[in-house]
């Protein structure tokens, strides 16, 4: 059995097919990169796994379990975390505070504990902060730990996001366009980033990527769609050298 | 200007971030305390007003502020806190246990207004808390059996422990000010826990904090729960302060004060509840001075400038007559709260912030630094 899985997943918006019966799998500790034009249905599928859309059918199973009907902050829960692609952080509240709600996973107070700030409540905050100080320390966050999002510019915000991902201590993360927006460093930055994730911390990835050099620099598979369909699925140079592929990109 | 050094995780969690504010908040706490000492008997009844509105303008204010959901029914939680108190009162219940029987009932209230406005955002969500003010004053008006109807209810003097505590004694005072001030402490500790958190997350954006695992639903009716208890037990205190209780008192107009309070005080700090308390429940009274001395001091100075005496009679009667016209009250209101929106989006506190940053930095304060940054990339898609 797979680590993941997604069967005849389909996304349908009237007739609109956004995403038409998909299958895939994910092992575990894997890097799996999804590629396609624009509109190919590559961030239906990431909204489908974290039930921002419910889907018109197929099943989705993480672990041997199927979440197809998970309420969306189960999703969370279970270990699987996001980023988007046009950043969606909590804007005016600092960075510390961001990426402590990417620990709400694993808060274990009660309401009234809160409320009078026990010492267990405390010590929770102190393991959550220590947890936070390593995934800032991962991703070189430090100078920005007080800063509000809403004054730190774009490259960092995308940072950000994959560190509040990071700080739910997931089991597979799901990577939105990572590089979208970010000039080449950062994005070099990002692909030791990804690949340390996987190696450091063991979070499987599933990202979905427009920059070839990136995908091929960090994916050991890639899965290729158009108009919510698999065009083909295998190693990077396999899938660049397919003939549907070649056709999509370039309409030949 | 002082730069911390923090050392420790626990510098991030105090509530005092350093020395200096113990001491200012120590001088505030021991002026207060004195003050019913010093004050006058009407500037204390004023100040039992700040800290009742201060409480409901935090109670407010983790709703609104911090949980991004506006509510315009806060008068009616208000008047389920005072109405419980006056009822549970005619069968000799003690003061404790109608105060947190009031907040208790009213925060079940509130959940239950939380869960139709799940699905309700912005401006939706304030008809539906509108409406649900006006039920609770036509219920009030109606169900004359508990609520004696529009004769209202005499609300008997608080017995606290067998001693009788007088709605102007300093006792009463001490009662309202302890209230306001753990209803700050409890607010901070939430602020700072996963529970607050989460709150400010749902308001700045409910498709991340869903996806890292928060329980949208239930943390907005949690939201709507605590809030609507805070202001239950205002509410108690409320009633025992007017000592008598209809209808008429809690109408949309005093949801509106309550919404004058955050937008005037800031909506992004408890300080704003507490300046925007003092500012609402000053105003009245600058109000009716302007309205008693305004049209003489007016036709005075017509007078300096040459107009005769009937002219100056005649101007004196005009002003007159506009100040005393129905619902100038609600218009004055109306355009403070424009006003602010369009010059002092931050409120008093945010006022206060940036003359404190002007002569901490001296000379070098750039008045771009409050400056809100225009977001360009925001998706709306995904709600």
């Amino acid at each position: 059995m797979s680590y993941f899985r997604a069967e005849n997943l389909s996304l349908h918006f009237g007739g609109l097919k956004a995403v038409d019966a998909v299958s895939f799998a994910v092992e575990k500790g894997e890097i799996l990169s999804i590629i396609g034009p624009n509109g190919a249905g590559k961030s239906s599928i990431f909204n489908l796994i974290s039930r921002i859309y419910r889907p018109t059918s197929g099943r989705i199973f993480f672990e041997d379990q199927d979440i197809t009907e998970q309420p969306p902050y189960d999703i969370a829960k279970l270990g699987i975390a996001r980023t988007f692609q046009n950043i969606e952080l909590f804007e005016n509240a600092t960075v510390l505070s961001n990426l402590l709600v990417g620990r709400h996973r694993h808060s274990t107070t009660q309401l009234w504990q809160e409320l009078l700030f026990l010492p267990s409540v405390r010590a929770n905050e102190k393991v959550h902060r220590r947890r936070v100080e390593q995934v800032i320390e991962f991703l070189d966050l430090e100078p920005y730990r007080d800063k509000l999002i809403s004054g730190l510019p774009y490259g960092v915000r995308k940072v950000i996001e994959l560190a509040r991902a990071l700080c739910s201590e997931p089991k597979l993360i799901l990577l939105d366009e990572p590089s979208s927006g970010l000039n080449v460093e950062e994005t070099d930055d990002m692909s030791f980033w990804i690949r340390d994730m996987k190696s450091e911390l063991g979070v499987t990835v599933l990202m979905v990527e427009h920059d070839m050099s990136l995908v091929n620099r960090v994916s050991d598979r890639v899965i290729a769609l158009n108009y919510g369909r698999v065009l083909a699925m295998g190693s990077p140079a396999e899938v660049q050298q397919h003939p549907d592929v070649v056709a999509a990109y370039l309409g030949a | 200007m002082r730069f911390l050094f923090k050392t420790d995780y626990e510098d991030d969690i105090k509530l005092f971030p350093h020395s200096g504010y113990v001491v200012t908040y120590g001088v505030l706490l021991a002026l207060l305390l004195i003050a019913p000492y010093v004050l006058s008997s009407y500037l204390m009844s004023q100040l039992v007003f700040v800290c009742i509105y201060a409480t409901v303008g935090v109670a407010l204010l983790i709703l609104t502020g911090f949980t991004g959901q506006a509510s315009l029914g806060h008068a009616a939680f208000l008047a389920i806190g005072a109405y419980t108190a006056a009822y549970l009162q005619k069968y000799n219940v003690p003061f404790p246990v109608y105060f947190l029987a009031a907040g208790l009932l009213t925060g079940i209230i509130g959940a239950m207004v939380g869960f139709p406005a799940l699905r309700l955002t912005g401006i939706y969500l304030v008809i539906a808390t509108i409406s649900f003010a006006l039920i609770v004053e036509e219920i009030l008006a109606r169900w004359e059996s508990v609520t004696h109807g529009n004769e209202g209810m005499r609300v008997k003097t608080l017995s606290l422990l067998g001693v009788a505590v007088p709605r102007d004694s300093p006792t009463f005072y001490y009662l309202c000010l302890a209230v306001l001030v753990l209803t700050i402490v409890g607010t901070l500790n939430l602020l700072r826990s996963p529970t607050g958190r989460a709150f400010v997350a749902i308001r700045d954006s409910e498709t991340a904090a869903r996806s890292m695992g928060v329980n949208v639903a239930l943390y907005k009716v949690k939201s709507f729960a605590i809030s609507a208890a805070i202001t239950g037990f205002a509410g108690v205190l409320f009633a025992h302060k007017l000592s008598f209780i209809s209808p008429e008192m809690f109408t949309l107009q005093l949801s509106i004060e309550f919404i004058i309070v955050i937008l005037i005080g800031g909506t992004f700090s408890l300080h704003g509840a507490v300046l925007g308390a003092i500012f609402i429940v000053m105003i009245d009274p600058f109000l009716t001075y302007l309205k008693d001395d305004m049209p003489g001091i007016i036709a005075g100075v017509a007078a300096a400038f040459g107009a005769g005496t009937a002219t100056a009679g005649n101007i004196e009667a005009k002003v007159a007559a506009f100040a005393s016209l129905n619902g100038l009250k609600g218009a004055i209101y109306g355009i403070i709260i424009v006003l602010f929106v369009l010059f002092e989006p931050l409120g008093l506190y945010g006022r206060w912030l940036k003359i404190k940053l002007f002569f901490q930095l001296f000379p070098l304060y750039k008045r771009a630094t409050f400056k809100r940054q225009k977001i360009y990339v925001k998706s709306e898609r995904n709600r």
